[in-house]
């Protein structure tokens, strides 16, 4: 019984150091981006701002070559089409690899699977030279187009769920003469609320926070994502961190507000792929 | 086939219509699935592989070199020294990072209050974009105004130039990104842990094992499907390094920070090198390849499944 208690005692104490590890950072973030200039590079730092400059934000959001509002605008263009096209696209072969025993399914399955393993550098620049050559580059349509076609991740998330979905359910339906896009429209998409949401707030993630894409595809300023904005700012005002770290609050609000009303469902998907894996 | 088997009991030529009727449902299904993976994933592997053979910048003619690309790989400094860069932030990472993470699920494993608050913390890092954390981890390693030396002058301590010293640099950076990933493996390794049936904890108990034994007898070997997953996953992603490094350091100072993404995508981007950085492509996805064959190999084996 001590043993347990000494072993609780030292558990306490592992996970109150990472978490001060994990919140002090964002807090001198926030901390920081209320200073003034000359207070952030005073030397002993202070903790507080010994004055609060709310206008760091005013003039962060305006300071760039596109504000930040147009780059939340230009975000969004990008994540809500590639959030919806990835959903709808990939639960209908998700659908079919869960349920319809078509020829060759599992071998086309596991090469979904295999691809996942596929480094991204591989296949950037064919893919950069063929979107070049449609006339997409300074476009989102690099960014947008290849989630409309689904992704391995989303298909082997929804296909564990599909497959835990009663089989009975379907066999009524199809006896009532449901055929199966009805079946996947209106019995299985509303089965699937969780997972689907779970999706979602990946997809809004990976899509919201991809640096790399834009900084390939998008050259014209008014294009600009938040994170190739906040890139960018920075390289413009790289030692001013009253403006970086205002806009760095800007970039993480959205990301923040989701994780926190979704938070469920970015756990139980990190669940459901490691405990298959 | 499966379906003659499944339903033996009608016509022939019914069966045979249900099968073919599945055929073509299921590829119709997937077929969105299927252009996208041929179209985006294997056609570009295959293009990577032919465009590494040859010289191009985009603009002038396509030129065919043989094997020219990769000669000139293996004598070109800065991409040994962002080869062996790679596999020393390989090499750090993947233990530092699994290690913390496990010790935490094995923290929010114990009978602990508050784990739904420690694991909105914990995740916290992660599902910050790199931008954010990779800009004020910059702002804190700062030499001379940074919050981190402040605190080890403190304590006595001599400031260090966490990212403007060329030997640290690359480690500074990699402790970075061992923060924000922490939170992401420890979530799989606490679900395999609580996967655990409490039978077994009983019979140990009545043996008298320590907690220690515990963790080395019992939860480490019922765990290794996740864990053998989580490692395979996290060394593709090591190899692929690039976010932290274009925003913390640009691979300086001078090429101590290079990593093998980093200089393949200044090739491609800054040189317009398309063919030499694809070869640079086809060497990191046959490392990568042969790690994680080396890795089903070595660890597949060890491997113990469902009881």
């Amino acid at each position: 019984m001590r043993k347990t208690k000494r072993s609780i005692a030292v558990s306490y104490i592992i996970l109150v150091v990472m978490s001060v590890l994990d919140v002090a950072p964002f807090l001198w973030m926030v901390l920081s981006s209320f200073k003034s200039q000359q207070e952030l590079f005073a030397f002993p730092p202070t903790i507080w701002p010994s004055e609060w400059h709310p206008e760091n934000y005013v003039n962060a959001w305006n300071s760039g070559s596109i504000s930040f509002g147009g780059m939340f605008l230009n975000t969004m263009k990008i994540v809500i089409p590639s959030v919806i096209g990835n959903v709808l696209i990939s639960s209908l072969a998700a659908y079919s690899f869960a349920r319809i025993n078509f020829k060759g399914r599992d071998k086309l399955f596991g090469l979904f699977l295999a691809s996942m393993m596929v480094p991204g550098a591989v296949t950037m620049i064919p893919s950069f030279i063929m979107f070049r050559t449609f006339g997409w580059y300074n476009t989102f349509l690099p960014l947008i187009v290849p989630n409309l076609f689904g992704s391995a991740f989303a298909i082997f998330l929804l296909r564990q769920f599909f497959m835990t979905i009663p089989g009975e359910l379907e066999e009524a339906a199809r006896i009532d003469g449901c055929g199966r896009l009805r079946i996947w429209a209106q019995l299985f998409l509303p089965l699937s609320k969780p997972i689907i949401a779970t999706l979602t707030v990946f997809t809004f993630q990976g899509n919201y926070n991809d640096l790399m894409g834009p900084l390939i595809y998008l050259s014209d300023s008014s294009k600009f994502t938040v994170q190739l904005g906040l890139a960018t700012f920075r390289g413009m005002f790289s030692t001013r961190y009253d403006l970086l770290m205002a806009g760095s609050v800007f970039c993480l609000i959205p990301i923040l507000v989701i994780y926190v009303f979704a938070q469920k469902y970015f756990v139980s998907g990190i669940v459901m792929t490691g405990l298959k894996g | 086939m499966e379906a003659v088997t499944k339903k033996p009991q009608g016509s022939k030529k019914r069966v045979h219509s249900i099968q073919w009727r599945d055929n073509v449902e299921g590829y119709l299904f997937t077929a969105p699935a299927i252009i996208g993976l041929f179209v985006f994933i294997l056609i570009p592997i295959v293009a990577s592989i032919a465009l590494s053979f040859t010289k191009w910048d985009l603009i002038t003619n396509i030129e065919w070199i043989g094997l020219q690309n990769y000669q000139e790989l293996f004598t070109d400094e800065i991409f040994i020294t962002a080869l062996i860069n790679t596999l020393k932030w390989v090499v750090l990472y993947i233990p530092l990072g699994l290690t913390l993470s496990f010790v935490l699920a094995l923290a929010m494993d114990m009978p602990v209050k508050g784990i739904g608050v420690f694991r909105t913390i914990f995740y916290l890092p992660y599902v910050s974009p790199i931008l954010v954390v990779a800009l004020l981890f910059t702002w804190m390693y700062n030499t001379d105004f940074g919050i981190i030396n402040y605190m080890l002058n403190e304590i006595g301590l001599p400031s260090v130039p966490w990212l403007s010293d060329g030997n640290l640099a690359i480690f500074s950076i990699c402790i970075m990104s061992v923060w924000k990933g922490a939170g992401y493996n420890m979530l799989i390794f606490l679900a395999a842990l609580q996967g655990i049936p409490t039978s077994l904890y009983e019979a140990a108990d009545l043996d008298g094992i320590t907690a220690f034994q515990k963790v080395i007898y019992i939860k480490i070997p019922l765990i290794t499907p996740s864990l053998y997953y989580v490692m395979i996953m996290a060394v593709i992603n090591a190899f692929q390094v690039f976010n932290e490094i274009y925003i913390m350091t640009s691979g300086g100072p001078g090429y101590s920070t290079y990593t093998m993404s980093y200089y393949l995508w200044s090739n491609a981007f800054s040189y317009n090198r398309f063919g030499y950085a694809c070869s640079m492509a086809i060497i990191m996805f046959i490392i990568i390849l042969a790690v994680s064959l080396f890795q089903t190999q070595f660890l597949g084996k060890k491997v113990q499944y469902d009881m």
